[in-house]
C-alpha cells in the first residue's frame, strides 16, 4: 500500500514538464499557472510536498480537480459505486458459471475420459480466456445491441443496461477459472481421500461435490484471486465500451484532460481494490482448509 | 528443430502457425501495396456502410476502413513488438538483478518484482501512459514496462533454476566473474522458454495495445492502429458495424494467432506430442471353467466372499496389462486371510477388485465375485451401494492422505450412517464418536470435532478402521494398513485389528508385503505372484510346511533372533515380473533354484491337496539348495540316499 501510494505520489512528478501548465493550456496567463502552482504547493521541497500528501490522504483530502474545480473525493465517491457494481457482478456471474461447469468438465475428463470433451473444452476456455473483454464487448454490442436491438449498450439507467458490461467482463474469467477449476477437480478426484469417499459408497453426487469441491477450490481460489484483481482493472476498458459512469471512465477522461489529481486518487482506489482482493483471497483460503487456520486452543 | 515439428502435428497448432507468418507477412506488404487507397478521401461517401466499393464501409472522412484495417496491420504489429522487446528486455534486467547482486539485495529486487507480478497489467500502463504522456511512445514505453515485471519473474525463475546446476557451481569455484557466468552458461540455457513467452506476450501485448488506443491513449491522429480504428468505429457503430468490426476482428485474430502459435510452440517443446491410448480389446470373459468344479470345497453357507476367476486389465501403450490374471479364493464368517507379495504382485488390485474400487481406466472380470451371497458384479445399485457401504470396509495403506482435509474427523465417519442408515446428524454423530472410542481414541467427543491434520499416524489409521465399524462389517478389507506407521504404533493397529475380529466376529482379507504381519494376524495366507496366487496354506504352516519356492524364499527373506547377523541377509534374486510382459510358463521361473525346462514352458496349475491347501508348482515340495554354502552338503544328502 505504501508503495502504491507513493508510486502514485511520484507519477505527478515524473510527468515532463509542468502539470499544471498542461492542465491549463499553453495559452494560460503565466501568473495563474503560478497562482495554481503556490495552491497546489508544487514550489515547495519534494519531502515537503509529500509530507502533506500523506496527511492529506489519511483525513481523505484527495485535493481538488483542476479541469472540474470539484473535490476529487466527491468525484471518485460519486463514480466508485459503479464500478463496484460492475466489477462484483461480473465477479458473481464469473464464479457462478466456472464453478460448476468446471465441475463438469472435471467429472468427465476424469481419468483420461471424454478426449474429445476435453480439447473442444480446452480449445475454447483457451480462445475466449485470451480474448479481451473489451473486444467481447463489442461484439456483445453488435450482436444484441445493434443486430437483435435487445439490450441498451450504454450507461447504468435499467437493469438490462448491466447486461452486456457484466457479460464482457465476466466471461473471459470464466473461462479462465473453470479451467483451472477442472484441471484441480482432475488431480483432486485422484486423491486417497476421494477412494476412501467412494469406499464409503457416498452416492457420486457426495463425492463430487462435498468431498472433492471443496479441495478443489482451495488451489484453485489463489489463481482466481489474481483473476479478480484483473477484473478489477478490466472495468476501466469495459466502462469506456458501454459509456459506463464509473471510476473507469473517469481516469481516461481526466488522462486525456491532464486532469493528474483525478488519476492520482483514482490510481490509488484501484490499487487499493487489488490489495484488498487479494487479502480477501487469503481470508477466503483460511476458511476453507483449516490446516492453514491459525487455532487458539 | 525436430521438436519445432511438433507445433505442426495439432490442428490448433498449425492454424496458429499459419495465421501468425499471415499476419506477419500482411504487416510487411500491406502498407506497400494499399497506402493510398486508405488514404483516400472522399468527402461525397462518408460513414458509408459495407458495399462492394468499400467492403467494410468508410470512416467520417469517407476513407475505406477495410483497406485502413489492412494497412494498420504494420504499425500495430510494429507498436507490440516493440512493446514485446521493452518488456523483454526490462525484465531480463530485473530478472538477472537477483542473480548478480547477491543476496541482500538481490532479495529486495525480487520482492518487488513480486509486488508488480500482483498488479494488473491495465493498471501500470495507464500508470506509465501518464508518466510518458499520451501517444505511441508512451503506450510503447507503458505496455513494455507494464509487462516487464512478469517477464522479469520468469527469468528470475529459470535463472534461478540454472544458476544452482553443477556446472554454473563449477564456473563459480574457478573464478569466473558473475557477468561472464550469466552471459556464457546461464543466459543460452534459458533462450528457449524465454522466446516462447516472448511470442506468447507479443499477443498480448498487441490486445494491450489496442486497448490502450481503444481508450485514446495510444496512437493519435492522423496515424492509426487497430485500436484507433475501433475507437472511432464504436462512436459510430449503429451507422457502420462494420467500422468497428473490422478492426476487432484482426486485433482478435493477430492477438489469438501470437498467443496460441506461442502456446503451442511451449507444448510442443515442454511436453511433447501425447499419443492416444490404443482401443483396449475386449477379454474373454471366465476363462479355465474347469477349475470351479476343483473349488467346490469352498462352497460353505458361511462363506462372506466368494471370489472366482478375477482378472483386473488396464489398457497400457502395447496392448492390454494385466496385473491380475485370474485368481480365486473364498473367505468364511470371522476368518482372517493374508495374501502376500512382492510390490506389483497385484495384491493391493486384488483388494480394491473386490471391493468394487478399481477405477476407471481399469476393468474387473470374474467368473463369480459374490459378497454374503450377493452378486458385485452386477451394475451400480443402491442397493448395492448400501451393502458395500455398510457389510464391507476398507483400511487403506497411508491414513495422512485417506481422509478428507477439509472435513471434519466426526463428520466424516457419520457420513455413513447418515447414508447409508438413514440416522439423522445427531444421531450419526453420536455414533461416530461411539466407534472413535471403540477404536481406543481418548476424549472422542473432542477428537470428533478435529481435522485430520490434528490427528497423529496411528490415530488416524484407528480412525479409519472406526469408520469400517460404522456399519456392521461382514468383511475388512485391510491394504497394507501398517506400512506408512511407526513400528511401535504398527503393533496397535494390528491388535486392534484381531481384536475387532474376535468381538465382532468379521472377516479380515488383510495385505500385506510382510510375511511375519501376516503369519501373526491371519489364519489362512494367500502368497501371490505376478498376478496369480501361488499358494494357499494355512499361516501356522508357513514357517515349515511352505512348499512353493517362493513362499519358501519369502520367509527366509525375515531375519529372526536366530539369524546369524555375521552372514548376509537372504535375498531373493531377480526382479518382480513386470506385468506388461508375463512369461509364458511359470512366471517365478526365472529366479527359481528349482526351475526347469518344463517350469519355463508350462504354466503349472494350482492343485488342491486333501487338506485344503493349494499350490501352484511343478516341483512342489522338493528341496532347495537355498545358498551356496549349502550346496556341497546337498549334494552329500543326494550321494547318501
Amino acid at each position: 500500500m505504501w508503495v502504491l501510494v507513493t508510486a502514485s505520489f511520484l507519477m505527478i512528478h515524473l510527468i515532463p514538464g509542468d502539470p499544471v501548465r498542461a492542465a491549463l493550456g499553453p495559452t494560460a496567463p503565466a501568473a495563474l499557472v503560478a497562482a495554481k502552482r503556490e495552491e497546489m504547493g508544487l514550489d515547495d521541497p519534494i519531502l515537503v510536498q509529500y509530507w502533506h500528501y500523506l496527511q492529506d490522504l489519511f483525513t481523505g483530502d484527495l485535493g481538488t480537480s483542476i479541469v472540474s474545480q470539484l473535490p476529487v473525493s466527491e468525484i471518485v465517491s460519486q463514480r466508485l459505486p459503479a464500478t463496484l457494481q460492475l466489477a462484483l457482478l461480473a465477479f458473481l456471474v464469473a464464479v457462478a458459471v466456472a464453478v460448476p461447469v468446471g465441475v463438469l468438465m472435471g467429472v468427465l475428463t476424469r481419468r483420461g475420459h471424454g478426449r474429445r470433451t476435453e480439447l473442444a473444452f480446452t480449445t475454447s476456455s483457451v480462445v475466449l480466456g485470451i480474448v479481451p473483454d473489451f473486444l467481447i464487448g463489442v461484439g456483445l454490442v453488435y450482436v444484441f445491441g445493434v443486430s437483435l436491438g435487445w439490450l441498451p449498450v450504454a450507461g447504468n439507467d435499467t437493469p438490462s443496461a448491466y447486461v452486456l458490461p457484466v457479460l464482457s467482463l465476466a466471461i473471459g474469467p470464466a473461462a479462465i477459472l473453470s479451467r483451472i477449476i477442472r484441471v484441480e477437480m482432475v488431480t483432486v478426484l485422484e486423491a486417497d481421500f476421494v477412494r476412501t469417499a467412494r469406499a464409503k459408497r457416498l452416492p457420486a453426487r457426495t463425492v463430487y461435490l462435498k468431498h472433492a469441491l471443496p479441495n478443489a477450490l482451495t488451489a484453485s481460489l489463489t489463481l482466481g484471486g489474481l483473476i479478480l484483481g484483473s477484473m478489477v482493472a478490466g472495468t476501466i476498458l469495459v466502462e469506456n465500451v458501454f459509456a459506463w459512469p464509473g471510476l473507469g471512465s473517469t481516469i481516461v477522461s481526466s488522462i486525456l484532460n491532464k486532469d493528474y489529481q483525478v488519476v492520482q486518487a483514482i490510481v490509488i482506489v484501484y490499487g487499493a481494490a487489488v490489495l484488498i482482493v487479494n487479502t480477501l483471497v487469503d481470508v477466503a483460503l483460511a476458511l476453507l482448509d483449516p490446516r492453514s487456520m491459525i487455532r487458539e486452543d | 528443430m525436430r521438436r519445432w515439428k511438433g507445433v505442426l502435428r495439432t490442428p490448433l497448432g498449425l492454424a496458429a502457425t499459419a495465421l501468425t507468418i499471415g499476419v506477419l507477412v500482411l504487416a510487411v506488404v500491406a502498407p506497400i501495396l494499399w497506402t493510398d487507397e486508405a488514404n483516400a478521401v472522399d468527402t461525397s461517401d462518408i460513414l458509408a456502410g459495407p458495399s462492394a466499393d468499400h467492403w467494410a464501409g468508410t470512416d467520417n472522412l469517407g476513407r475505406d476502413i477495410f483497406y485502413r484495417t489492412l494497412v494498420a496491420t504494420r504499425l500495430s504489429v510494429e507498436l507490440a513488438l516493440s512493446a514485446t522487446i521493452i518488456a523483454v528486455v526490462a525484465g531480463l534486467v530485473l530478472g538477472t538483478a537477483a542473480f548478480l547482486l547477491g543476496r541482500r539485495s538481490g532479495r529486495l529486487v525480487s520482492a518487488g518484482i513480486n509486488i508488480a507480478v500482483a498488479f494488473p497489467g491495465i493498471l501500470l500502463a495507464l500508470f506509465f501512459a501518464v508518466i510518458f504522456g499520451v501517444g505511441a511512445t508512451g503506450a510503447v514505453f507503458a505496455i513494455g514496462l507494464a509487462g516487464a515485471p512478469g517477464f522479469g519473474r520468469l527469468v528470475q525463475t529459470l535463472v534461478a533454476g540454472i544458476g544452482s546446476r553443477d556446472f554454473v557451481a563449477a564456473a563459480r569455484v574457478a573464478g569466473v566473474g558473475r557477468v561472464r557466468i550469466l552471459f556464457r552458461h546461464v543466459l543460452p540455457n534459458i533462450s528457449e522458454p524465454l522466446v516462447v513467452n516472448a511470442t506468447i506476450s507479443a499477443g498480448s501485448a498487441l490486445l494491450a495495445f489496442a486497448g490502450l488506443s481503444f481508450l485514446g491513449l495510444g496512437v493519435q491522429q492522423p496515424r492509426y492502429d487497430w485500436g484507433r480504428l475501433l475507437m472511432d468505429g464504436i462512436s459510430s457503430i449503429y451507422v457502420n458495424p462494420a467500422a468497428a468490426l473490422a478492426p476487432g476482428t484482426a486485433v482478435l485474430v493477430a492477438g489469438l494467432a501470437f498467443n496460441l502459435f506461442g502456446e503451442s510452440v511451449a507444448k510442443a517443446l515442454g511436453v511433447g506430442v501425447v499419443g492416444g491410448i490404443p482401443a483396449l480389446p475386449r477379454v474373454p470373459a471366465a476363462p479355465e471353467a474347469e477349475e470351479v468344479a476343483a473349488e467346490v470345497h469352498h462352497q460353505h453357507d458361511d462363506v462372506v466372499l466368494d471370489v472366482r476367476d478375477l482378472e483386473v486389465t488396464f489398457p497400457g501403450p502395447r496392448g492390454p496389462i494385466r496385473p491380475v490374471r485370474g485368481i480365486t479364493f473364498a473367505v468364511r464368517r470371522g476368518e482372517a486371510v493374508g495374501i502376500v507379495g512382492e510390490s506389483g504382485s497385484g495384491k493391493s488390485l486384488t483388494a480394491l477388485a473386490v471391493s468394487r474400487l478399481v477405477g476407471d481406466p481399469g476393468r474387473v472380470d470374474a467368473s463369480r465375485l459374490e459378497l454374503l451371497g450377493t452378486d458385485l458384479r452386477a451394475s451400480d445399485s443402491r442397493a448395492q451401494r448400501r451393502l458395500l457401504g455398510t457389510s464391507l470396509s476398507m483400511v487403506f495403506q497411508d491414513p495422512m492422505t485417506s481422509f478428507n482435509p477439509t472435513l471434519r474427523m466426526g463428520g466424516q465417519l457419520a457420513e455413513v450412517a447418515r447414508h447409508h442408515q438413514g440416522m439423522d446428524k445427531k444421531a450419526a454423530l453420536e455414533r461416530a464418536v461411539d466407534r472413535l472410542r471403540s477404536v481406543r481414541i481418548t476424549e472422542p467427543q473432542h477428537r470428533a470435532h478435529q481435522y485430520p491434520h490434528e490427528f497423529s499416524g496411528g490415530m488416524r489409521q484407528r480412525a479409519m478402521i472406526g469408520m469400517g465399524l460404522m456399519g456392521s462389517p461382514a468383511l475388512i478389507v485391510a491394504d497394507e494398513p501398517t506400512t506408512a506407521l511407526d513400528v511401535t504404533v504398527q503393533q496397535q493397529v494390528l491388535d486392534l485389528l484381531a481384536a475387532i475380529r474376535e468381538a465382532e466376529d468379521v472377516a479380515l482379507v488383510l495385505i500385506s508385503h510382510d510375511v511375519t504381519v501376516v503369519g501373526e494376524v491371519c489364519d489362512r495366507v494367500l502368497v501371490m505372484y505376478a498376478g496369480k496366487i501361488v499358494e494357499d496354506l494355512p499361516a501356522g504352516d508357513l514357517a515349515t510346511e511352505a512348499r512353493h519356492p517362493y513362499t519358501r524364499a519369502l520367509v527366509a527373506a525375515v531375519p529372526d533372533m536366530d539369524t546369524d547377523l555375521d552372514e548376509p541377509l537372504a535375498v531373493i534374486p531377480g526382479r518382480p515380473v513386470d506385468p506388461a510382459d508375463v512369461p509364458l510358463g511359470c512366471a517365478y521361473a526365472a529366479r527359481c533354484p528349482l526351475a526347469t525346462d518344463r517350469c519355463r514352458a508350462e504354466q503349472p496349475p494350482l492343485e488342491t491337496d486333501a487338506a485344503g491347501r493349494r499350490v501352484a508348482c511343478w516341483h512342489a515340495g522338493e528341496p532347495i539348495d537355498v545358498e551356496i554354502r549349502d550346496r556341497e552338503d546337498v549334494y552329500e544328502e543326494v550321494e547318501a540316499s
